[in-house]
């Protein structure tokens, strides 16, 4: 039987082994070893005043939402409704993570759906994103007043994430803070 | 009752695919007539039971039947009829039962459209048909069962993302099932004439059609999904590098490779083991496609149903069909002959250009897909393959494509010279080279100039290839016989220059869009406005309203230029209170040469509104060009040289045998 009849069957058997792997690797779950790590360090811009750096230190002290979005982003539309309404509700600190944009596209798609960002870190070229082990947009990393990180939601806030999911997160952090007062 | 009726339709369906697999197979083995028949019969039975249990989960959502689980999770009293029924195949249950129903409907219309086929390359197509059948009914049956029931039963249902309340998106997925299933038959085609380990001209005239019509019906699904995407996101967006648009378009790209390939195979009977393997990879990438999305290996919005269970049920599928498939070619196409020979200026070298060119562009889009993932895999860490990757290297192929796609068809087969066609070349030349230079200096782009200059020479290819079969030009010809001319000519002529005049149409949309676009964006008070591209969007009034189940605030914007008024739009905001889902529902005025577009977001009369505006050159052009080529697709398949339009029934008929 001469090779090149045997090669089609051959390369898809490689194509099969990935994935396979890549059956096991859930990306919805973060890698355990990020789970209650810090925050990787950065210095990035702020999206809406460029002359202003946000670092890790911008990320500790207070519970945080770590929102990473884009104008590109269909599903960010999606959930971006229950920002706006955590937000204004005054719930909970959300930071953002403007990701392989534009500064213009993402000021417009602002302007244009709201803006429930305390502040937002503009990272065009991907360095925190990568770090933090981002797959896609939307994803949200919940981030405990010391600067770890605590959950990471891939996909969409719905109203349902935020009940069932989110919100008990909070919570526990909410008890921690009490009893080690 | 009736959703176990559904059930019991579905596990019935699963039993006759079954043994619609086996009897097709062992009659074609035995050359058992009674066998072979019976899985014809089989085939249509399948597809009526299919047809009644889509009918029943239709119309349990009709009726909002809440005791079933599905509707529940996805439909709501309030929502319009019309998405109600929709609903059935917007979630993952009713979709794949929507994809199981086409993939039956393919198979009884290889029963209906097959009398002249040789029996046993019949029955072993319809036997491979059945068996893969067999594969996603278990799948369904199995991990995602849509007539699950519900109990207690809740009051009302939960609803349906609004974003998905959408005529453009209640058609889409119809119509790329046709196309990523109708793929379905080319591959059981190329499988059964691997058993046969016989192959010629025939049985690529027998395919060719199933592959055209898969094809089209694939090209409008594709285009259905961009108008959607275009004015539900309402930034001009009107195809985004995501994994729902690469599991599409590497069947497509696929596809049509295999499209040309059988060109080749039923002219000259060559490429035919090239065409087989492309038959069994284009349907495979289907399959791929739906293991992405259904499996949460890659995530995205359409995501319906992420589950790892599901994921290792259509990767075995994947196995058992894909590597069957290939295991067989490596085993038996050794027996299939080599076609004729042919030189270095032919038709046919022409041909393989676009192969290589088409193939080389689905492996990028499927590189840049499981890259990713293959980094996973090795390393663990997480990256993305962004946009930029595929507009560097995508728009490149595409161009070398284009270039020779002007020139290929004018050249004969087997053998020709490039001093035939050298004053048609010379002329294409003339008319694209002038234009290029025009919009590189008056429109200060050089990407644009190219695109431009490539959409003009790849329509003046096509013009000379046209004009010569209509025999313009040539002593006999009037203007009063043109008509005849034009009829005598075969449905492929007509498709092939359909498709490729669409292409150029396309293009020359797409250039625009990418380099002539503009928006601008304020906050506007009443009476103020914003000016882009020379026309001037005034904010006039905005009004409250009740919508059927949202509640909607409208603007008034006037569109003026040079101040005569050329439109008035109404761009709305919806808000959703069962969901608690706010959209934006941008209003368009619709021009052959540009659409205006303006979306209105949130604000209040004292701060006033933010208001965005966009000029949208000839963006439906991407469209309409699109649109062309599938159409191009549908009069191909139509040529009376297919075995597809013979109805004359043969000597053997099925219905004569069963009759003895």
């Amino acid at each position: 039987m001469s090779l090149s009849r045997l090669l089609p069957a051959g390369v898809f058997v490689v194509i099969v082994v990935f994935l396979a792997i890549g059956l096991t690797r859930d990306p919805s779950v973060i890698p355990t070893e990020m789970i209650d790590r810090e925050i990787p360090s950065f210095e990035l811009p702020e999206l809406r005043e460029d002359e202003v750096m946000l670092t890790t230190s911008d990320l500790i002290g207070e519970t945080a939402l770590v929102n990473v979005f884009g104008s590109w982003c269909v599903a960010c539309l999606q959930e971006h409704p229950t920002l706006m309404e955590l937000s204004q509700a005054g719930t909970v600190r959300i930071v953002g993570v403007n990701w392989r944009d534009k500064r213009d596209d993402a000021l417009t798609w602002l302007a244009k759906h709201g803006d429930p960002y305390s502040d937002i870190i503009f990272d065009a070229e991907s360095d925190l994103v990568i770090e933090m082990g981002v797959t896609g947009a939307p994803e949200t990393f919940i981030i405990d007043p010391a600067g770890r990180i605590r959950y990471k939601q891939i996909g969409p806030i719905t109203p349902d994430v935020w009940r069932e999911t989110i919100r008990p997160v909070l919570d526990a952090i909410a008890r921690e803070q009490e009893t080690n007062l | 009752m009736l959703p176990e009726i559904g059930q019991i339709m579905l596990i019935l369906a699963l039993l006759i695919s079954a043994l619609q697999g086996w009897m097709g197979l062992q009659g074609a083995h035995q050359n058992d007539r009674r066998a072979m028949a019976f899985a014809d019969r089989a085939a249509i039975l399948q597809a009526l039971l299919c047809i009644g249990a889509f009918a029943l989960l239709a119309h349990a959502f009709m009726i909002s039947d809440f005791s079933v689980k599905l509707v529940t999770t996805n439909s709501h009293t309030s929502k319009p009829m019309i998405y109600k029924f929709s609903g059935t195949w917007g979630n993952h249950e009713g979709s794949m039962l929507l994809w199981v129903m086409v993939m039956a409907l393919f198979g009884a219309a290889m029963v209906w459209f097959g009398k002249t086929l040789p029996s046993g390359l019949r029955a072993r197509a319809i036997a491979i048909q059945g068996l893969t059948a067999t594969g996603f009914l278990a799948f369904l049956i199995f991990t995602s069962n849509p007539f699950e029931r519900l109990s207690p039963i809740p009051d009302n249902g939960s609803g349906l993302n609004p974003l998905l309340q959408d005529p453009g998106l209640a058609l889409h997925p119809p119509f790329l099932y046709l196309g990523y299933v109708g793929f379905s038959v080319a591959f059981s085609f190329a499988v059964a004439a691997l058993i046969e380990g016989r192959v010629d001209a025939m049985w690529a005239r027998w395919v060719r059609p199933w592959v055209l019509l898969a094809w089209s019906f694939l090209t409008i699904g594709i285009v259905l999904g961009s108008v959607w995407a275009y004015y539900e996101r309402g930034w001009g967006g009107w195809w985004f590098w995501g994994p729902v648009e690469y599991v599409s378009f590497m069947p497509w790209l696929a596809g049509t490779a295999l499209l040309h390939s059988t060109l080749v195979a039923q002219a000259r009977g060559s490429f035919i083991r090239w065409t087989l393997l492309l038959a069994i990879t284009t349907f495979s990438l289907s399959l791929v496609g739906t293991f992405i999305v259904r499996s949460g290996v890659l995530t995205s919005v359409h995501a319906f149903a992420v589950d790892p269970d599901r994921g290792v049920f259509i990767l075995g599928l994947l196995i058992l069909s894909t590597g069957g498939a290939l295991a067989l070619y490596a085993l038996r196409s050794g027996k299939i002959a080599h076609g004729a020979n042919f030189e270095l200026e032919s038709r046919e070298a022409g041909l393989v250009l676009n192969n290589v060119l088409l193939v080389i562009s689905t492996a990028t889009v499927f590189l840049g897909t499981f890259y990713p993932l293959v980094i996973d895999a090795m390393t663990g860490d997480k990256i993305t393959v962004g946009p930029p990757y595929f507009e560097m290297t995508f728009g490149p192929i595409m161009a070398v494509l284009i270039v020779f796609m002007a020139v290929a068809p004018l050249i004969k087969w087997r053998s020709d010279s490039w001093r035939r066609i050298k004053k048609t070349l010379l002329i294409m030349a003339l008319m694209a080279i002038p234009l290029t230079i025009a919009v590189a200096v008056f429109g200060n782009t050089v990407f644009g100039a190219i695109g431009v200059g490539l959409a003009i020479w790849l329509f003046a290819g096509t013009a000379a290839n046209y004009a010569r079969k209509l025999r313009l030009g040539e002593a006999k010809s009037t203007l009063s016989n043109l008509p005849k001319r034009f009829f005598l000519l075969p449905g492929a002529t007509h498709g092939f220059a359909l498709a490729h005049f669409g292409l150029a149409v396309c293009t020359i949309g797409v250039v625009a869009m990418g380099i002539w676009a503009d928006e601008e964006v304020d906050r506007l008070k009443l009476g103020e406005s914003i000016s882009v591209a020379g026309y001037e969007f005034t904010l006039e009034d905005v009004v409250r309203a009740q919508g059927p189940n949202f509640i909607s605030e409208s603007g008034q914007v006037v569109i003026r230029r040079n101040g005569r008024e050329v439109a008035t739009l109404n761009p709305e905001q919806r808000m959703y209170p069962v969901e608690r889902n706010n959209t934006t529902e941008g209003a368009m005025e619709i021009g052959a040469l540009r659409i205006l577009y303006a979306a209105k977001g949130e604000g209040n009369p004292e701060d006033g509104w933010v208001v965005s505006v966009y000029y949208h050159p000839l963006v439906i052009w991407i469209w309409i060009g699109a649109m062309m080529m599938a159409v191009g697709g549908f009069v191909s398949v139509a040529d009376r040289r297919h075995a597809f339009a013979k109805r004359r029934a043969p000597v053997q008929t099925p219905q004569a045998v069963a009759a003895e």
